[in-house]
């Protein structure tokens, strides 16, 4: 197989999700290729290269700097006929999700989203989806030539022991039609760890009373370098951003800590948590839902357990 | 205004998940079915602009005999007429080409899905029917506003948001605060009684993926609990024993 991989940069830098998928792709077939698009940082290419990269496409277009999902689209699909690429595989993103469909569709690869884990290739291409928000697998055979794999985050540990890439300008082809929605703004909370992608999160729920009590969830999360995230009620309410509501209806995470501070655990807020590796909950209910999902619990009030948390934290390191 | 509601028919979200036939098929024992709750914001969306500019709702669903109910709902929450592709919704790409075929006929201004489904949380039909048909497709969509022929969307990426300008038609994959849900009305539920129900058969078999088998995670063991006093322990646990800090 020879694969190429579609690697996000955020401002200047590669993110990590994309670094599991170069190492994911380096796992199946030795020595992949990664296309990327815009300014990146010094440094960042060797990144990709110790993922296991043995080229990089670059696309130093700056009608493509910024994310353009039909046209990144139409210029992964010509790389991977230029690459003779078999197999695509990306992170799971708001970039990465649309782009997938649409070379799936440009190239008739087929698709598997959710993917958790390498393939089995013993009979056929079998990959392991997470399916019903994280509360069941699906084993999936993917039956085209060529495939699309949409890795779920944090499913694969980074590899950082490979060499330096050889670099190529790529210059895609333009298609106007692909120019058609015009971004008249980008929003976006700069310097925060970015939730979805993060290793530990803090997150509370409507046991913190009112948004006035964030400053102990915001301190625990950086003490220990987490994002923060909340319950669907608390973004409701607008105490705390839409982009912070984890959950069923909200972003799912998988880190390797999820700290639940005052959320009870209904089954539609554990849909978007239950793939991380480790739960603590601190709640004073001891009957709470969430201590079922728990592997360590505190069974105490938030406002006296965060605050000396925190502080054991900070002794500890 | 002519909008297509793309909607699926899923199981509630707090239905206990489990298969049954060696683990090849879902057990449907006991399980509520709902109109997937991102789909319920496009469908309240939808009936919102139509309320201010007028025009139609189609519903569409691929699903066999079994989704009707779930059809006949999205009519009593505002939708004109349903349509059903009879088939088994074997995959993203599969659904996609059968609302692709649909949406070309119907000369849609505006074609709305969930940002996905709840069973298989793909997030893949709407950009493939917008690659299938040459339309942009915008998701998670939080803010849709139309005006004239254009929209401005407000789409949620990781940590913000962008807002965007593009002109109709064109694919939205939906998701909240966009619209309220609606609850059907009486009024609502004896009319849908009425409404047109189209069933049609597939028009292509092509699929790209299967699933052989299904597994559950594995069982979390007992919850550790800790005193809030020695929460030196706790400190201990999540560095030696979880290794995490
Ligand atoms: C279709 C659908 C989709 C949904 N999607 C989501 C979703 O994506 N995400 C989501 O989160 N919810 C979702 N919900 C809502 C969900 O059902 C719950 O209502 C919600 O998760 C409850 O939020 P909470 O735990 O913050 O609040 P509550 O249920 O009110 O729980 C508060 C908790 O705080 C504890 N507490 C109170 N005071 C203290 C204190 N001083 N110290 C410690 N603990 C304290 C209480 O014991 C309680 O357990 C959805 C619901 C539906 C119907
Ligand atoms: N069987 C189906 N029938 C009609 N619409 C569907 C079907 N499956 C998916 N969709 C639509 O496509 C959206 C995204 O689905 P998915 O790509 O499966 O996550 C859903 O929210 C629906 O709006």
């Amino acid at each position: 197989m020879a694969a190429l991989v579609f690697v996000e940069i955020e401002e200047g830098e590669v993110k990590k999700s994309s670094l599991e998928a170069v190492s994911y792709a380096a796992a199946v077939q030795e020595g992949p290729t990664a296309i990327v698009f815009g300014a990146i940082n010094d440094g960042e290419m060797d990144k990709i290269g110790a993922a296991g990269a043995a080229k990089v496409l670059h696309v130093t277009d700056d009608q493509l700097a910024a994310p353009n999902i039909m046209a990144y689209a139409s210029a992964i699909a010509e790389a991977m006929s230029k690459e003779g690429s078999d197999l695509l595989v990306l992170a799971k993103s708001s970039l990465g999700d649309p782009v997938s469909a649409r070379v799936a569709i440009k190239t008739g690869a087929s698709l598997a989203t959710n993917v958790v884990d390498l393939p089995d290739t013993s009979d056929g291409f079998k990959v392991k989806c997470s399916i019903y928000t994280g509360k069941a697998f699906a084993i999936t055979a993917l039956s085209g030539e060529k495939k699309i794999l949409g890795l779920k985050k944090n499913a694969i540990s980074v590899k950082e022991d490979a060499g330096s890439p050889a670099v190529e300008e790529f210059a895609p082809a333009h298609v106007e039609a692909d120019f058609k929605v015009k971004v008249t703004e980008r929003a976006k909370a700069t310097g925060e760890i970015l939730l979805p992608e993060a290793e530990l999160v803090v997150s509370g729920g409507r046991g913190l009373k009112g948004p006035e009590n964030w400053g102990m969830i915001e301190e625990l999360a950086k003490t220990i370098g987490a994002a923060t995230g909340c319950s669907k009620p608390v973004s409701d309410m607008d105490w705390r951003p839409h982009h912070e509501h984890v959950g069923q209806t909200g972003i799912k995470v998988s880190p390797s800590l999820y700290i639940a501070v005052g959320i009870s655990g209904a089954i539609q807020h554990l849909a978007g948590v239950n793939s991380s590796k480790y739960i603590l909950v601190i709640n004073k209910d001891e009957e709470a839902p969430f201590f079922k999902a728990a592997d360590y619990g505190v069974v105490g009030d938030a406002f006296e357990v965060v605050p000396k948390l925190t502080e054991a934290i900070k002794k500890a390191q | 205004m002519k909008i297509l509601v793309c909607i699926t028919h899923v199981p509630d979200t707090t239905s206990k998940i489990s298969f049954t036939d060696n683990n090849t098929k879902f057990d449907k024992t006991g399980v509520q079915y709902i109109i997937g709750p991102y789909d319920d914001y496009a469908l309240a969306r939808a009936v919102e602009l139509k309320e201010s500019l007028g025009g139609s709702i189609t519903v569409l669903n691929v699903g066999e005999a079994e989704t009707e109910p779930t059809l006949r709902k999205a009519l009593a929450i505002g939708a004109d007429d349903a349509v059903r592709i009879n088939a088994f919704p074997t995959d993203a790409l599969f659904v996609a080409k059968q609302i692709a075929h649909v949406a070309k006929d119907g000369s849609y201004d505006l074609i709305l899905m969930g940002r996905e489904s709840i069973d298989f949380n793909g997030g893949q039909v709407h950009s493939m029917v917008g690659e299938l048909m040459g339309l942009p497709s915008v998701s998670p969509v939080m803010v849709l506003d139309i005006d004239g022929n254009t929209a401005k969307i407000q789409r949620e990426i990781e940590g913000g948001k962008e807002h965007m300008e593009l002109e109709l038609p064109f694919v939205a994959g939906c998701q909240e605060p966009i619209a309220e849900w609606k609850i059907p009305n009486m009024r609502g539920i004896m009319s849908a009684r009425s409404k047109p129900m189209n069933v049609m058969d597939p028009v292509s078999d092509e699929t790209g993926t299967s699933v052989e088998v299904y597994e559950m995670p594995p069982e979390k063991g007992a919850v550790k609990l800790i005193d809030p006093d020695n929460l030196d322990e706790l400190v201990d646990l999540l560095k030696n024993e979880a290794k995490v800090l």
